[in-house]
C-alpha cells in the first residue's frame, strides 16, 4: 500500500520533469511565427477562404458548373444565387425549381433533360456578408465546380464590396492568365 | 539639521529608494522576460512590435503596460469597501518592499545586518496573505471574494511546511542572521546548504510557488473559474500594485533560496554581488518555465500535496537534521 503510493508519488515525480523537458525543447526549436507584413507565408495552399468557381478543362472562361443549384439549396446561410439560361434550342419542358422566396433566383432546371438542353450559368452571386463558411457547397457540387479561393487579402469599406460575383471574377483571373 | 538624524535612519531611506528602484526595474525585466519565455515556449516570438523599429524585439512592451496602467482610471466597484479596497494594494506592496533591507546582495551589499534577518522575511511576507484577502473582501465580487477564501487556505497551509524547512537549515547554521547564513557556505557548490539538505530545498521551492501565487498554484486568481480572483476589479494602479508584489515576492522568494541553500553571494571567481543576481535569475527562470510547464492544480489537490506530503517531509527532514546535529 504505501509502497504503491510512494511508487505512484515517484513517477508523478517524474512525469514533472518529462513536462519540463518538453517546453525546454520547444523552447530552444525554431519559431513558426512569420513576421506577416517584412515576410510572407511561401504557400497559401490549403487556405479556406470564400468559394470560388473551377474553369472548365476546355475554356477556362466557362466554369464547370452545370446550374443544378445543389449549393443554392445546401448553403444553410442562403448566401449563393446563381441563374442560369437555357440554351438556344427550345427545350419542351420548363420545370421551376422551388424558389425559397428571398434572393434565390433560379431558372435553371434540376436536371437537364438529355444532350442538348445543357443550362448554361448567366451569373453567380455569394452574399460572403452571410457567409458561414461551412464549405456544404463545396463538397455537395456534383461536378467539382466549386473550391475555396485563396483570398487572403479580402477587405472592405462596405457590405456590397463582400457580395461577390464569381462568374466575373473567373473571367478575369483567366483574361489575366492570357494576359 | 542633518545631524540631528541618526546615520542608521539615513540608510535604512536610501536603501528603501535603492530597494523600490531595484524592485521596480524587476518587474520591468520579469515582465518582458516572462513574455519573451512564455512566447519562446509556445514557439511563437512573444512581444515583438513595439514602437519604432529602432527598438528590436519588443523590448518597450514593459514600458507600454506601464503606461497604460498608470493611465488608467482608478474605479471603485458600487458596494465595495472604498477604504479597504484602495489600502489592500499598498498593503501588498509595501512589506515586499521592507524584505529587501535584510537581504545582503553582496559581502558588503546589505541595507540593514541584522540577526533576525530570516524572521524579519518571513513575517513580512506573511502580510501578504492579509492584503488578498482585504481586496478579495472589499471588492464586493464574489470572484474576489472567493479567490481570497482560496488564497487564505492555501497561505496559511503552505506556511507551514516552509517554516519547518526554515528551521532545520537555521538549526544547521544557528542563526536567523541572511548573512551569516550566506558566509557560512563555501564558494563551490559543493559546499553549499543544498547538497546538505536536498528535500528542504525541494520543498522550500514548492511552497515558494505556492506563497507567491505562481503557476501550478496560482488559485487565487485561477483565471480559467474567477476571471481574476481577488484583483478581477482593480483597475490602473491598484493593479499594478498587485502585479508589482507578485513580482517583488518571486525575487524576494528566490533571494531566500539563493542564501539559504545555494550560497548566497558565494561563488568563484566573479564578485559576490553578480553571483547572487545571477542564482536569484536562474531560480526566477524556473518558476517562468513551471509556470508555462503545468497545468493548474485542482484546490483539493493543492491541499493534499501540502498536508499529506509536504508537512510530514518537512517533518521529517527536521528530525533527521536534528539527529544528525545532536550526533
Amino acid at each position: 500500500m504505501i509502497v504503491k503510493s510512494l511508487r505512484e508519488t515517484m513517477l508523478g515525480m517524474w512525469s514533472l520533469l518529462v513536462g519540463m523537458k518538453v517546453t525546454a525543447v520547444n523552447f530552444k526549436s525554431t519559431q513558426i511565427t512569420v513576421h506577416y507584413p517584412r515576410e510572407v507565408v511561401h504557400s497559401l495552399e490549403g487556405y479556406r477562404g470564400h468559394i470560388e468557381l473551377v474553369p472548365s478543362d476546355e475554356d477556362p472562361y466557362k466554369p464547370k458548373c452545370i446550374a443544378c443549384n445543389n449549393c443554392v439549396r445546401i448553403c444553410p446561410s442562403a448566401c449563393i444565387s446563381l441563374t442560369a439560361i437555357k440554351p438556344k434550342k427550345k427545350a419542351a419542358e420548363k420545370t421551376e425549381a422551388p424558389d425559397s422566396a428571398d434572393e434565390v433566383k433560379t431558372k435553371g432546371k434540376k436536371e437537364a433533360p438529355a444532350k442538348k438542353a445543357k443550362p448554361e450559368l448567366e451569373s453567380f452571386v455569394c452574399d460572403y456578408n452571410y457567409c458561414c463558411l461551412c464549405g456544404l457547397c463545396v463538397q455537395s457540387c456534383p461536378t467539382g465546380a466549386l473550391r475555396y479561393s485563396s483570398n487572403v487579402y479580402l477587405a472592405g469599406f462596405t457590405r456590397q464590396e463582400f457580395v461577390l460575383d464569381l462568374l466575373s471574377r473567373l473571367q478575369n483571373q483567366a483574361q489575366k492568365k492570357e494576359q | 539639521m542633518i545631524e540631528a538624524i541618526p546615520t542608521q535612519f539615513i540608510i535604512i531611506f536610501v536603501g528603501l529608494l535603492a530597494v523600490m528602484a531595484f524592485v521596480g526595474l524587476n518587474a520591468i525585466v520579469l515582465v518582458y522576460l516572462e513574455r519573451k519565455v512564455a512566447g519562446f515556449i509556445h514557439r511563437r516570438p512573444g512581444p515583438y512590435e513595439v514602437g519604432p523599429p529602432c527598438f528590436p524585439h519588443g523590448i518597450l512592451q514593459p514600458f507600454a503596460d506601464g503606461l497604460k496602467l498608470v493611465g488608467k482610471q482608478l474605479f471603485t466597484p458600487r458596494g465595495a469597501d472604498s477604504i479597504l479596497f484602495w489600502l489592500a494594494p499598498m498593503i501588498s506592496i509595501a512589506p515586499a518592499i521592507v524584505c529587501f533591507i535584510v537581504i545582503p546582495f553582496g559581502p558588503h551589499l546589505q541595507i540593514v545586518n541584522t540577526n533576525v534577518g530570516l524572521v524579519l522575511i518571513l513575517a513580512f511576507t506573511g502580510i501578504n496573505v492579509l492584503a488578498l484577502c482585504l481586496a478579495g473582501w472589499a471588492s464586493q465580487n464574489k470572484y474576489g471574494l472567493i479567490g481570497a477564501a482560496r488564497d487564505i487556505s492555501q497561505g496559511v497551509a503552505y506556511e507551514i511546511p516552509l517554516l519547518l524547512v526554515v528551521l532545520s537549515v537555521v538549526f544547521m547554521t544557528g542563526t536567523f542572521n541572511l548573512f551569516d547564513i550566506a558566509d557560512g557556505q563555501g564558494a563551490w557548490p559543493w559546499q553549499w546548504y543544498i547538497f546538505y539538505q536536498p528535500l528542504a530545498f525541494v520543498i522550500f521551492f514548492i511552497c515558494a510557488l505556492a506563497e507567491t501565487n505562481r503557476n501550478p498554484f496560482d488559485l487565487p486568481e485561477a483565471e480559467s473559474e474567477l476571471t481574476a480572483g481577488f484583483h478581477t476589479e482593480y483597475s490602473g494602479m491598484g493593479f499594478a500594485c498587485f502585479f508589482l508584489a507578485e513580482y517583488a515576492y518571486m525575487v524576494v522568494a528566490s533571494c531566500i533560496i539563493a542564501i539559504l541553500f545555494l550560497g548566497g553571494f558565494q561563488g568563484p571567481v566573479l564578485p559576490g554581488v553578480w553571483w547572487f543576481l545571477a542564482k536569484v535569475y536562474v531560480l526566477l527562470l524556473i518558476m517562468i518555465w513551471i509556470r508555462w510547464t503545468f497545468p493548474r492544480v485542482r484546490f483539493d489537490q493543492l491541499l493534499n500535496i501540502c498536508w499529506k506530503w509536504l508537512i510530514p517531509l518537512a517533518v521529517l527532514n527536521l528530525l533527521i537534521t536534528l539527529a544528525v546535529i545532536a550526533i
